[in-house]
């Protein structure tokens, strides 16, 4: 896999960088990491993090350690679907321990692994300031909230025939 | 029915576009104040009394007046949309389901200072928002509230969002314009303040969503009539972020004049206790703030109804009372185990330290391990009295409050619910299959006589 966005993906990147002021570019750095991760499958390998040191013209340590600081960044690779539950106090007096307990068993998975097919990653998370609709996780993009077995059981059906077609 | 300011549109189909906001009043505020000089706008703030809705607390005007302004220095605006308080969504709200509102506040705010750039940096998760607030940036522009020379006043000004990437730490303002930067999210030491150096050394005001939102009302009604509402120095409204165990959770308005008992049990906010069950404990202000068992809870320490407001809420100091911080209300029934609950706590801030402090670094670690342990089973007496030890030497002892914030749900646990602690300990094996209950948590306080 060579490491290059597409065009159209450059223009996001310009388009981003032109945000701050001259010589403050490092200040898209976090910004560019997201499309990073999202580019090339989900987590940022050194490559990626040496091809984004290169386009904001700093150091590729400056990148490692803004990487692994922040706890959205992949440092190794996750499954296609990562399913982050919530386990902070709010969701924990909500249940959010039986809804983890229950994504276990259902893909036979700890906290923290990958299925064997590589589609999940269950990753138990801190806070994510969904606290008044908990249990809830974070898929992707989106929020899944007030949940519950039944509503585990159909997203994980659903994300595998999407992964199916 | 209480005032409602921020959430006076709350429910108005499409109040989301420019069109609708703008239809309802919106923008008109912006107008009046691009034609106000900026030092009249930062007197408004200042008589209106508004405090910082982040936290702290901390008087919004005086901050404004802090700014420096050397000449040929650009200063900044910089909104903190790092929500990420255990128990606190209500930024989240404002910003997805009233846009608009937001960035005219950011607009006058950012006229106010003398803002040409301001950013908004907002917490990484949430991912979708970016796109809500960036649309309305664009509706906004279009319209001719930014860009070049607003409304004809001379004034630019450009909003960017800028996606953080999940650190807790980052709602800490130095640690926020660090990773600004473009770098980890450290907090800086104090002084320089960043309202003489900060993003990119440049002078720097940070405020919270919220607080930003307020402007609006602020300089629609003027700062004085803003000041009438609510009472003492908790001035106007205040949005609480309500979870946990209740049966209606979600985002309120209040004017700090109403009891926690009717935050709690009146159907307009909270709705009562989930599923018929009892009180037992609270955490009034986002998990940082200290947790009061439900006695008191809903009275003071003298006796006294205790109200939802800034002086009511910390009536007692943390010996007997807690803060209204961010306002993230969580309640816990009867059902909860405080020791369980205070340990997903501890989990947080040793995973959210961000290591440069050996006293937080090590600290939060040490005592999510202990209370590990007492969760657990395997927990002995002597672990409580450690665990106290360990906050005491955490607190006041790191460059940013997250040192404070991780000590005082643990003190403050142990402070008033000890006896559960200790059965704990005494019953490793019970406490595996029940929880200790409600005890007498909900007990009515005995207040002694003077004399």
């Amino acid at each position: 896999m060579s490491v290059k966005f597409s065009d159209e993906k450059m223009k996001e990147v310009k388009e981003l960088i032109s945000h701050y002021p001259e010589g403050k570019e490092k200040s898209a750095l976090i910004p560019l990491l997201h499309i990073a991760q999202g580019e090339f499958g989900g987590w940022l390998d050194v490559p990626v993090m040496d091809y984004v040191a290169e386009l904001l013209n700093i150091l590729p340590i400056e990148v490692y350690e803004v990487a692994t600081f922040y706890t959205m960044f992949n440092t190794k690779p996750v499954g296609k679907y990562v399913l982050e539950v919530c386990r902070t106090g709010p969701c924990m007096v909500s249940g959010c321990d039986d809804i983890i307990s229950y994504i276990k068993e259902k893909l036979g998975i700890n906290e923290g692994e990958t299925t064997p097919d590589g589609l999940f990653t269950l990753k138990p998370a801190e806070c994510l300031g969904a606290c008044g609709y908990a249990p809830m996780m974070q898929m992707g993009k989106t929020y899944r909230e007030h949940l519950t077995k039944e509503k585990v059981d159909k997203l994980i059906e659903e994300l595998r025939g999407k992964s199916n077609n | 029915m209480g005032v409602k300011l921020l959430l006076a549109n709350d429910g108005v189909e499409g109040i989301r576009y420019y069109d609708t906001y703008r239809k309802n009043g919106g923008y008109t505020t912006a107008e009046k104040a691009l034609k106000m000089s900026q030092a009249d706008i930062v007197e408004e703030v200042k008589k209106s009394g508004l405090r910082g809705r982040g936290g702290a607390g901390f008087p919004t005007g005086m901050k404004w007046s802090f700014l420096a302004k050397p000449e040929g220095v650009p200063r900044h605006l910089v909104c903190n949309a790092d929500e990420s308080e255990p128990g606190t969504f209500k930024d989240r709200y404002l910003m997805e389901f009233h846009p608009h509102l937001f960035i005219e506040g950011l607009l006058i705010s950012s006229f106010a200072l003398g803002s040409n750039r301001t950013y908004v940096y907002i917490r990484g998760e949430y991912s979708w928002i970016p796109d809500i607030l960036n649309q309305a940036i664009a509706e906004a522009r279009n319209a001719g509230f930014l860009g070049k020379n607003i409304l004809g006043s001379g004034f630019d000004c450009e909003i960017y969002v800028h996606r953080g990437a999940g650190a807790y730490i980052c709602g800490e303002e130095t640690a926020l314009i660090e990773s600004l930067e473009g770098k980890r999210g450290n907090p800086r030491m104090k002084p320089p303040f960043p309202a003489i150096q900060g993003l990119w050394m440049r002078p720097t005001v940070v405020n919270n969503v919220e607080t930003i939102a307020a402007v609006v009302p602020i300089i629609a009604m003027g700062g004085d009539e803003y000041a009438k509402i609510g009472v003492g120095k908790s001035t106007g409204t205040k949005l609480m972020s309500a979870c946990g165990n209740i049966n209606k959770p979600g985002v309120y308005e209040i004017d700090m004049t109403i009891s926690v008992e009717e935050f709690i049990f009146s159907d307009e906010y909270c709705g009562g206790i989930k599923n018929g069950k009892r009180l037992k404990a609270c955490i009034p202000g986002g998990s940082s703030v200290p947790i009061l068992p439900a006695n008191l809870l809903l009275k003071t320490a003298k006796g006294e109804t205790r109200m939802m407001n800034y002086e009511s809420m910390s009536d007692g100091g943390f010996a007997t009372g807690s803060m209204i911080g961010s306002g993230g209300f969580e309640v816990l029934d009867e059902d909860q185990c405080i020791v369980k609950h205070t340990m997903t706590l501890a989990r947080f801030y040793n995973h959210e330290s961000c290591g440069q402090c050996s006293p937080c670094r090590e600290g939060t670690g040490w005592m999510y391990k202990i209370l590990k342990n007492l969760e657990y089973g395997h927990g002995k007496l002597s672990d409580i009295d450690l665990l106290w030890d360990i906050q005491r030497r955490i607190e006041g002892n790191t460059i940013c409050p997250l040192g404070d914030a991780a000590s005082w749900p643990v003190a403050a646990a142990i402070r008033h619910f000890r006896d559960e602690f200790e059965w704990h300990v005494k019953n490793p094996e019970e406490s595996q299959k029940r929880n200790y209950g409600l005890a007498h948590y909900a007990d009515p306080i005995h207040v002694a006589a003077t004399a």
